[in-house]
């Protein structure tokens, strides 16, 4: 007979890990890469390579060589940071800048503070934010899909960067949009110019309710997110509808649906109670918003994001979920 | 949508594998060990002698204080010893040692299987009874039945909650007594309900278990026939979740209503009592038979389909000897559990015997139970969403690590009732519960100790004032 | 451009007049009267701020020693007599010797000496372990050997040895704080003198059950029969609960214990000369070879050449 196995209860396991959820996870982003790769050809899946290898093989001399820890590559945590990260640049990066965001993500944002779970700022956009502000001839070179593969693909602005440009330039937004030939069916597909994430919302939206089916996250963070974004938008569109841009753009475009579907709702930078998950939301959609219509800036998504981020210590003080037996 | 509890909880897979095995006698053991400690509360003392002949259903020993119950002899014979013995956890416990001769039972006690529906005794007779009888609550806690059927004066109880949820997976023990034993159990569900004086019972049984719903549904409708004392009395059906035989859970998931932190359940109008006490109940009423034996699961996914079994146990069984008749350890077993897998306690000495409150022996194999080792914490909250209390185990974890008493009493540490659901939902494998319950024991400690020295205080300024 | 540098020098000067002033009244109004030898004590202290005086840190001791009358109840571990000399002279008391203290681990508990009897699968701390059950060995007083003093030790004085799975002192670096003490949830350590030259004798063993229960589960228990009481010219020993005590107070280091005891369960440490623990003069000499492994303690640094010369005899025979 063997020694019996003595432990304190509970004596089973659900079966969910850390590198399951993160699988899930990689999973979920499955239908966007393969819409951005479809769209995009070679230059994507170079971007998406380069990100993916060099934030594992990041993290794993880090902990190797520099914090002499176990390594924790194994969790898949290094490769959903490089896929978002990834699914958040330009098909046309060069590999270098990937590189440097790699580096700044999981360097600078995830290990220097700890490692996963110890992060204040979601790595991936953490580091997009980096490149955003270092090289930003190099993130707002979009390119318009063409064709299948990236063929016909030609250099052209996002949406929300003509419309930005437009309004400086005195245009109404009707106006834009007719010009420019894009239409709100086109943005739910794909189709339209803009980082590989941004190009479809339906593919996003797909890998959205897999996570919710999965039970990997709930859905209260992306729900308030897209609930302020419409009434935030909704109240300066009536207000002045040829200055402001309408719920229904506002939801589909930019990096609406990737940072609310899947990088606000990150476990380690997200508040852990509903209702501090809510008030996390509202503030994203919020200052999404604000960035959206009075910011240099055309996009604003993750600068709301990395901003909310550094209020959820404040936030997890301040909103706990309710006890049993307890006011 | 079923009904259910409202805060946290977690699905484990059932695994109910011996639902189908009828309860068996299991041939009474040669020697029974009976320890003095087998309830809540003080351990009773010893009132027989080595050398002394016994019966079965005699006393042994006598409640060692107000919050304690008589322990009888479960079988016939010869007190050989009384003296520490290890238990399950290998900690010395004084224990009466019988040598077992034959089975002569004590005198008055009805052995026939005869149902006596019928009960006329007055509420006295019947709570000394069933104290005489030594019942305490086998849902797990052990606690005196008789005390807990004796409310504080001023409460007014409610509503009866028969507990027969059976949260735990691959228990059926007490699903089989509902199956195979619905009319004592509702017959000891009418007796105290009359002694509490309540108007409503509810018997909860979780959906997975259909047919003892519907058994006890047409036992209720034949005996309410027969007698008016049957009114009031109902069948539940819950969502199956974990830990819905909790007693603030189930109050919860059947009145709507939650125990405020600190207070009894009898605060907000409600009793629990589990199925086999009920059936405890009326044994020590109706047959004036004492708890002298209990149902015992054997199961687990790595035992065969024939070696699955539901035992009549005589209190005392060494387990040894319950699992050499259930075919003797499974291969691969490497976790013997002594209850469900979710509070149950796993054993480290087979030769410790059983106690009044043993429900299961389950054998768990390596892969099943071996805990991975522990990684950072992602923060994911699932041990707050998981959580039926709804506390921050995550928060109360990391408190617990600092020895910081004050951080966690002010996050109601206290009210942790150790189901589990946070190790088990936790994808980072920290031991939760674990540290958690260390710090839950610091703090209960200091709760206890301020209240016995603001107690002293207040005695000492009364004192004063004369 | 000229009027704008004026006004902007003389708003900041006003300014900064304005809060200098304000700051001082409210420097003098919440003015906090400190005894300043607080101070001077605490900067005598070793500044650990480890607890062991009992107090929550150097400073909560530094305050307490300048409001007590006198030093008896007050003594910093760490620093030991000669720190306390300094606080002594500090504050004017007369100043109260005491003997250097060691952590001792007190069981015998080798993988060797006692073999588990199942495996422990819960949360790595003594703590957890201690709550759950007995342990995982048959001796439910032993060491549990998780380490929970190891993490309490803030000097770096504990480890465990891989190969016993005890806990090891390092007596160049312990302090006598008590941490380990307070962690051992079975109350194993023990704080005892240092001895001269960190020669001291004491039973490594707490099992308070039977003789037989002991030695059936550690082969170097003390099984409680009381030989070396018996053989104790100094009445230092005592037996309660089937297990003997050494007290240090009244201990002659004699070491006729040592040899008596039948388990050897007392151990003697940084002798020059070990004990001939076997009874029967017997054909092979390797006495302390064949006795149970004792708790390893690392020599002194002040009496590294007693404890070679101690192994040299083995050695040579």
């Amino acid at each position: 007979m063997n020694s019996l196995l003595v432990s304190p209860n509970p004596h089973l396991h659900a079966a969910v890990s850390t590198k399951s959820l993160m699988r899930d996870v990689v999973i979920a982003l499955m239908p966007a890469v393969i819409v951005s790769v479809i769209f995009y050809g070679l230059g994507e899946i170079i971007v998406l390579g380069v990100s993916v290898i060099s934030c594992v093989l990041l993290e794993y001399l880090i902990t190797k060589y520099l914090l002499k820890k176990s390594c924790t590559v194994g969790d898949w945590s290094a490769i959903v940071t490089g896929v978002l990260l990834a699914l958040n640049l330009p098909s046309t990066t060069p590999w270098w800048v990937v590189f440097l965001g790699a580096l700044f993500a999981i360097a600078v944002a995830k290990m220097t503070f700890g490692g996963l779970g110890q992060n204040l700022f979601n790595p991936a956009i953490a580091g997009r934010v980096f490149l955003l502000i270092s090289f930003p001839a190099y993130m707002t070179n979009w390119q318009i899909p063409g064709g299948l593969f990236g063929i016909d693909a030609v250099s052209g602005a996002t949406p929300l960067g003509l419309i930005n440009e437009g309004i400086m330039s005195g245009q109404g937004i009707q106006d834009i949009m007719a010009e420019n030939g894009f239409s709100y069916g086109q943005m739910l597909l794909a189709n339209v110019g803009g980082s590989v994430g941004e190009i479809s919302a339906l593919a996003l939206l797909a890998g959205f309710v897999y996570l919710l089916v999965r039970k990997v996250i709930r859905p209260h963070i992306t729900l308030s997110i897209w609930a302020a974004v419409a009434v935030t938008s909704l109240i300066f569109w009536l207000a002045d509808p040829s200055r402001f841009t309408d719920p229904v753009f506002n939801l589909l475009s930019g990096g609406m649906i990737l940072g609310s579907c899947f990088m606000a709702t990150d476990y380690v930078t997200s508040p852990m109670s509903v209702k501090g998950g809510i008030v996390f939301g509202i503030g994203i959609g919020f200052i999404t918003m604000m960035i959206r219509y009075f910011g240099s800036y055309p996009e604003g998504m993750s600068f709301a994001i990395l901003i909310m981020n550094s209020t959820v210590p404040l936030i997890n003080r301040w909103f706990h979920q309710k006890k049993y037996g307890r006011k | 949508m079923k009904r259910t509890f409202s805060i946290g909880g977690v699905h484990p897979a059932d695994s109910k594998i011996s639902r189908g095995c009828a309860i068996e006698v299991l041939p009474t053991p040669p020697v029974v060990y009976i320890s003095v400690a087998q309830h809540i509360g003080a351990p009773a003392k010893p009132i027989v002698a080595p050398g002394d002949k016994v019966k079965t259903g005699q006393p042994v020993a006598e409640p060692g204080g107000f919050v304690s119950a008589y322990i009888h002899s479960s079988v016939s014979g010869t007190v050989k010893s009384i003296a520490p013995r290890k238990d399950l956890a290998g900690n010395w416990q004084t224990c009466i040692e019988i040598q077992v001769e034959g089975d002569e039972w004590a005198e008055g006690i009805d052995t026939s299987d005869t149902l006596i529906t019928d009960f006329t005794d007055d509420n006295k007779l019947i709570m000394d009874k069933i104290r005489l009888g030594g019942v305490v609550g086998l849902g797990g806690a052990t606690f005196p039945t008789h005390v807990k059927l004796a409310p504080p004066p001023g409460k007014k109880c409610e509503m009866l909650i028969i507990n027969g949820c059976e949260c735990e997976p691959y228990l059926t023990s007490d699903f089989r007594t509902l199956l195979e034993k619905g009319e004592q159990v509702v017959t000891g569900v009418a007796i105290i309900k009359q002694v509490l004086g309540v108007d409503k019972a509810t018997i909860a049984i979780e959906d997975n278990k259909p047919e003892a719903i519907s058994h006890i549904t047409s036992v209720l409708e034949t005996l309410r026939k027969k007698s008016p004392k049957f009114e009031g009395i109902s069948v539940m059906s819950l969502m199956k979740k974990y830990p819905e035989g909790g007693e603030k859970q189930l109050i919860d998931a059947v009145m709507g209503r939650q125990v405020p932190s600190g207070a009894l359940p009898i605060d907000v109008g409600a009793v629990v009592q589990n199925v086999a006490t009920a059936l405890a109940v009326y044994d020590a009423v109706q047959k004036n038979k004492p708890i002298v034996d209990n149902s015992v699961t054997v199961t687990g996914d790595c035992l065969p389909m024939d070696r699955q079994h539901n035992f009549l146990v005589r209190v005392g069984t060494p387990l040894s000897y319950i699992i050499e008749h259930a075919g003797g350890m499974p291969e691969n077993a490497v976790k013997v559990i002594s209850g469900g897998p979710m509070m149950g306690k796993a054993i480290a000495n087979l030769d410790a015997a059983t106690l009044k409150g043993t429900s299961a022996l389950l054998f768990l194999t390596a892969e099943q139970t071996k805990r991975q080792p522990e990684t950072n914490c992602i923060r994911c909250g699932k041990c707050a969403q998981a959580c039926p209390m709804g506390l921050e185990p995550f928060l109360l974890q990391k408190y617990a690590r600092l020895d910081n008493a004050e951080a966690l009493e002010e996050n109601a540490v206290q009210d942790c009732i150790e189901c589990g659901c946070c190790l088990y939902s936790c994808p980072a494998y920290i031991p939760l519960l674990d540290i958690i319950r260390q710090g839950k024991v610091k703090v209960m400690g200091i709760i206890r100790a301020r209240a016995a020295a603001a107690k002293a205080a207040a005695e000492a300024a009364k004192a004063e004032k004369k | 451009m000229t009027s704008t540098i004026i006004w902007t020098i003389v708003i900041i000067a006003v300014l900064g007049l304005v809060l200098a002033v304000v700051l001082y009244l409210v420097a003098e109004k919440f003015k906090v009267q400190e005894d300043p030898r607080i101070d001077e004590v605490e900067k005598a202290m070793p500044g650990a701020n480890c607890g062991g005086c009992g107090f929550a840190g150097c400073r909560a001791f530094a305050e307490a020693a300048v409001k007590a009358p006198n030093l008896d109840n007050n003594y910093c571990p760490v620093g030991g007599n000669a720190v306390m000399q300094k606080v002594a002279s500090i504050l004017g008391y007369e100043m109260v010797e005491k003997a250097p203290m060691v952590a001792v681990v007190r069981c015998n508990g080798t993988c060797a000496n006692r073999p588990k009897i199942n495996e422990y699968g819960g949360m790595k701390s003594c703590k957890v372990k201690a709550a759950l059950y007995a342990g995982d060995t048959a001796c439910a007083f032993g060491c549990l050997g998780c380490g929970d003093c190891v993490s309490a030790c803030q000097f770096g004085a504990l480890s465990m040895d891989e190969e016993t799975g005890l806990p090891v002192v390092d007596e160049s670096k312990c302090v006598a704080c008590g941490a380990c003490v307070k962690a051992c949830p079975k109350g194993i350590i023990e704080l005892r003198n240092k001895g001269p030259r960190g020669m001291r004798v004491y039973v490594s063993c707490v099992n308070k059950d039977k003789g037989p229960v002991a030695r059936k589960a550690c082969k170097a228990a003390c099984i409680g029969c009381g030989i070396c009481a018996k053989n104790c010219p100094h009445d230092a020993i005592t037996v309660e609960g089937n297990v003997a005590y050494i007290d240090f107070a009244k201990c002659k280091l004699c070491r006729k214990c040592v040899a008596a005891c039948p388990t050897g369960a007392i151990h003697d440490v940084n002798f020059p000369k070990p004990v001939d623990r076997t009874p029967k003069p017997a054909a092979k000499p390797a006495a302390t070879a064949a006795a149970p492994a004792p708790v390893p303690v690392q020599p002194e640094t002040a009496a590294p050449a007693p404890a070679k010369a101690a192994a040299e005899p083995t050695v040579k025979e």
